[in-house]
């Protein structure tokens, strides 16, 4: 049988890097693909080469073994190659099915266009009212929409890039399902992820890259976790020893702190209470967007809207106090967005020391240049951090390295309480191993460390105890012993006694598990 | 065909060669306008380039007009790198100039003699003074009712220019100025004292380099200047670090409008010696690209202000000389920027010679 796709040479340089060197990648019709890979193996230039967002430099592409040219993503829709991409592109302000219809040649009205997203829809499994605004949608709902989007151009190729990264657990069995229907139309789907766990249980083959080259192809139901990390990085990260922690004092507690969005699309908190012990790692879990942002906010400091009494560090309120007085009391922070709000991207390492760190700053304020480049070169030296020097702009790294630098310059400064927002978010597996053992490094010296993270994975990892965030409430904690992926991804919907799925009904919810819907009454009509 | 790609890091060298090619490519627009207008391009540029330096005098001039355009220049760069968009630069030059003229004009109609080396600090103070009133309206209004900056340092030019209008039409008219709208020249106490007797140019220059040196060590060398940048590079970093971006607000805009009012005392009772409609000339708005064309560094606000004010001048020039007209001077002024800008593409990018792809359809 001809293959649906067979790339085969493709090759794309950037400045310093060459990002696919010399990839072939073959396809059958009704095949469910894996791209496996750490980030920055080239699995992104690669789904852009076909959907003709990106040029390659060699190499050529057969679709059902006609040899094409993409040079633009719609040349990619007129041969019916559908992506999904990671970071959704719809517009909040309108209805679902106004979102897909703009993306639609304008032979269709409106409503022959919401005709066809439920029928759609329902064909697939998935749950979506073309008439709600965008903006109510939880995360998976605007998945939903960008996928019923997809379909609706039949597509004989669909690619989706780490389309489980902001899903609950149970949410991802239900693309699965939906992916499977489609496979088993006949559609070929590339599924590109760096989560072993899912590739084994959905695709039935797998190309694995390393460094923009292909290490090999497998078929993934008959291979290890550690078979398919060993090709992903060539060895395997040292297993992590994770001893019992010796929890002591209280450090940081929220104590029903309740805060009205600041945004038209924020999260309001709801009656949110948490307590952090020194040396002890609490870990929230959660889907992204459902109030870590604002709560992280309050803990730091950058929202101080808090009532009294909401916020206690160390003992003392600190309801009032803002981020630099609460990092002289002990309390520090590594947010999630680390270009740009971690780090300064155009400074250099040393002058971004000066963002949370004052041991070069004299007095009259006057900074002293060649001190704050010498701790600056120890913190790269200490934390491993490969960067040309002190010098070099924050921006010329790699983000785990730069991951590190900002870990390590918090680190440094022996923090009581440490609050940091997804650790290990787009960093290669080298680092992510070495950012966490330092983490329950910390935590062994009586730090109290607060993590908000996605990852299952890591939150079972390192937490002692785990809470769940969902729709601003937080759960109460569990102690990770009592914890399963099961009881989390439910409580990731806010299922947990007395959590918001519970009391509201109605409201926008993450992932309820429901069956196929039913066309509502306004798009029957 | 030419492609530009993005550069793995800026380029060092770029930077520095921006504004050189920004200037190349200006002269050489000059020569083609000259040459279009029927002129000699040669003797047309050395309108430009060379005549303002050409004997003490022009050199005087080019740093008599370079004196108001540095210090107007300093504190918009310190503006700009923070992310405050001050374009009102004229408006606080000329309530500068209002406030130091208007202390020269009482010396002067109250017969009071004094040193002219005491009065010199004192057109200082109150220049700075004036200068910061006025933009500390724009500082207030972004703060308390978050108005747009841009729009309201702009539109506040307009009421200070009518603001001095009515002061010399009004009030402070020279009451033997066969009633030209002007006050009377200020007593020779209260004039800036020249650093070259029979040249204009006067001890502000140095007060100008001084306060380059000083916002050079402000800007690179202290806590402070680092937690205004960093407000206007990346604000989330800024609320991270807890740095106050109200602070940073009052702080571009106060020292801005403090510098561009002592400029405007010095104009007003330097080479003017009186206040009238026309204290300025734009340089206000000129400073802006004197900013960028100095990368918004101190020393390059130094080097902009001198190329300029030759602008300036060789616009004067070539039309005393050439019979052309003076907004010559606004043309490759706005060249010049546009050019720059162009250039500065270079900095992220590097060009590459690209065949053009052979194949065209779809399907090969």
């Amino acid at each position: 049988m001809t293959d649906r796709l067979a790339l085969s040479g493709i090759t794309k340089r950037y400045p310093g890097v060459v990002a696919n060197d010399d990839v072939s990648l073959n396809v059958a019709p009704g095949e469910i693909h894996a791209v496996l890979g750490e980030n920055g193996a080239g699995k992104s230039t690669l789904m852009k080469v076909i959907y003709g967002a990106v040029r390659p430099d060699a190499g050529e592409i057969r679709v059902d073994g006609a040899r094409v040219e993409v040079r633009t993503p719609l040349e990619a829709r007129r041969l019916r190659i559908s992506m999904v991409f990671q970071h959704f592109s719809l517009f909040e302000t309108v209805t679902v099915a106004e979102n897909v219809w703009l993306g639609l040649d304008r032979s269709l009205s409106l409503a022959q266009v919401r005709e066809r997203i439920t029928a759609t829809a329902g064909e697939y499994g998935l749950e979506l009212d073309p008439l709600r605004p965008v903006h109510t949608l939880s995360v998976g709902e605007r998945q939903r929409v960008e996928i019923v989007r997809a379909l609706l151009a039949e597509p004989r190729l669909l690619i989706l890039d780490e389309p489980t990264s902001v899903l609950t657990p149970q949410a991802v069995e239900r693309l699965f399902e939906t992916l499977r229907r489609l496979a088993a139309t006949g559609c070929s789907v590339l599924y590109i992820s760096h989560k072993l766990d899912e590739i084994r249980t959905l695709c039935t083959r797998c190309t694995v890259m390393r460094g923009g080259r292909v290490t090999g192809v497998v078929d993934p139901r008959t291979e290890s976790n550690a078979s398919l990390s060993r090709l992903m990085i060539g060895a395997e990260p040292p297993p992590l020893v994770h001893r019992a922690a010796r929890s002591g004092e209280v450090a940081l507690a929220v104590r029903g702190l309740t805060l009205g969005r600041q945004g038209p699309f924020g999260v309001d908190l709801d009656d949110v209470s948490l307590e952090v012990r020194a040396g002890e790692v609490l870990g929230v879990a959660g889907v992204s967007g459902n109030g870590q942002q604002e709560l992280l906010a309050v803990l730091c400091g950058e929202d101080l809207r808090a009532p009294p009494g909401a916020v206690v560090l160390l003992g003392r309120d600190a309801h009032r106090v803002g981020p630099r007085r609460r990092r002289e009391r002990g309390l520090h922070f590594v947010p999630e967005e680390r270009l740009g709000r971690g780090a300064v991207p155009t400074l250099s390492l040393a002058h971004n020391l000066l963002l949370t760190r004052r041991e070069a700053v004299g007095r009259g304020g006057w900074i002293a240049t060649r001190r704050l480049a010498a701790q600056a070169q120890a913190l790269i030296a200490r934390f491993g951090v490969k960067a040309r020097g002190a010098l070099a702009p924050a921006r010329s790294l790699s983000g785990g390295n730069l991951q590190k630098y900002i870990m390590g310059r918090e680190i440094d400064a022996e923090p009581k309480v440490l609050v940091v927002a997804q650790p290990t978010w787009g960093v290669d597996v080298g680092a992510a191993a070495q950012i966490r053992a330092a983490l329950l490094a910390l935590r062994d010296a009586g730090c109290a460390v607060l993590m908000v993270s996605e990852e299952l994975d890591e939150l079972f990892e390192l937490s002692d105890r785990l809470v769940v965030i969902a729709r601003g409430r937080v759960s109460p904690p569990i102690a990770r012993a009592d914890a399963t992926v099961e009881r989390i991804g439910e409580w990731m919907s806010g299922l947990w006694p007395g959590g918001p799925a519970g009391v509201a009904a109605g409201a926008p919810q993450a992932s309820r598990v429901a069956p196929a819907p039913a066309p509502s009454p306004e798009t029957a009509a | 065909m030419i492609a530009f790609e993005p550069r793995a890091e800026p380029s060092r060298a770029m930077a520095w060669l921006s504004p050189l090619i920004a200037l190349a490519i200006t002269v050489a627009v000059a020569a083609l306008l000259f040459a279009l207008l029927g002129r000699d391009p040669v003797r047309g540029l050395s309108m430009f380039l060379w005549q303002p330096l050409n004997g003490a005098r022009a050199v005087s001039e080019v740093l008599l007009k370079s004196t108001p355009l540095v210090l107007c220049a300093l504190g918009l760069a310190l503006c700009f790198r923070a992310n405050v968009w001050n374009i009102g630069a004229e408006g606080q030059f000329l309530l500068g100039a209002i406030a130091g003229g208007g202390l020269a004009l009482w010396f002067t109609a109250n017969q009071i003699a004094i040193d002219r080396w005491a009065f010199f600090p004192l057109a200082i103070v109150a220049g700075a003074l004036g200068g910061m009133a006025w933009a500390a309206i724009v500082a207030l209004l972004r703060d308390r009712f978050s108005a747009n900056e841009i729009l309201v340092s702009l539109m506040l030019v307009y009421v200070a220019n009518l603001l001095l209008s009515w002061l010399v039409f009004g009030p402070w008219k020279d009451p033997k100025g066969f009633n030209f709208p002007q006050t009377m020249s200020f007593s020779a106490d209260t004039q800036m004292p020249r650093i070259v007797q029979g040249l204009r140019v006067h001890w502000g220059l140095a007060v100008a380099l001084l306060a380059a040196v000083a916002v050079w060590a402000f800007m690179f060398r202290t806590f402070r200047g680092y937690q205004l940048q960093v407000g206007g590079l990346a604000p989330a970093a800024a609320r991270y670090a807890g740095f106050s971006s109200r602070r940073a607000l009052w702080t571009a805009l106060l020292a801005s409008g403090g510098l561009a009012g002592v400029a405007g005392a010095f104009e007003a009772t330097g080479p003017m010696g009186q206040l009238t409609p026309h204290v300025s000339t734009g340089y206000g708005f000129t400073a802006i690209i004197v900013a960028f064309v100095g990368r918004l560094h101190p020393l390059g606000c130094v080097f902009g202000s001198v190329l300029l004010s030759m602008f300036l001048i060789g616009g004067e020039l070539s039309q005393s000389r050439l019979g052309l007209p003076s907004a010559l001077t606004g043309v490759f002024q706005g060249v010049l920027l546009f050019s720059l800008l162009a250039c500065d593409t270079l900095i992220q990018h590097r060009p590459v010679w690209r065949r053009r792809p052979a194949a065209r359809g779809a399907v090969a």
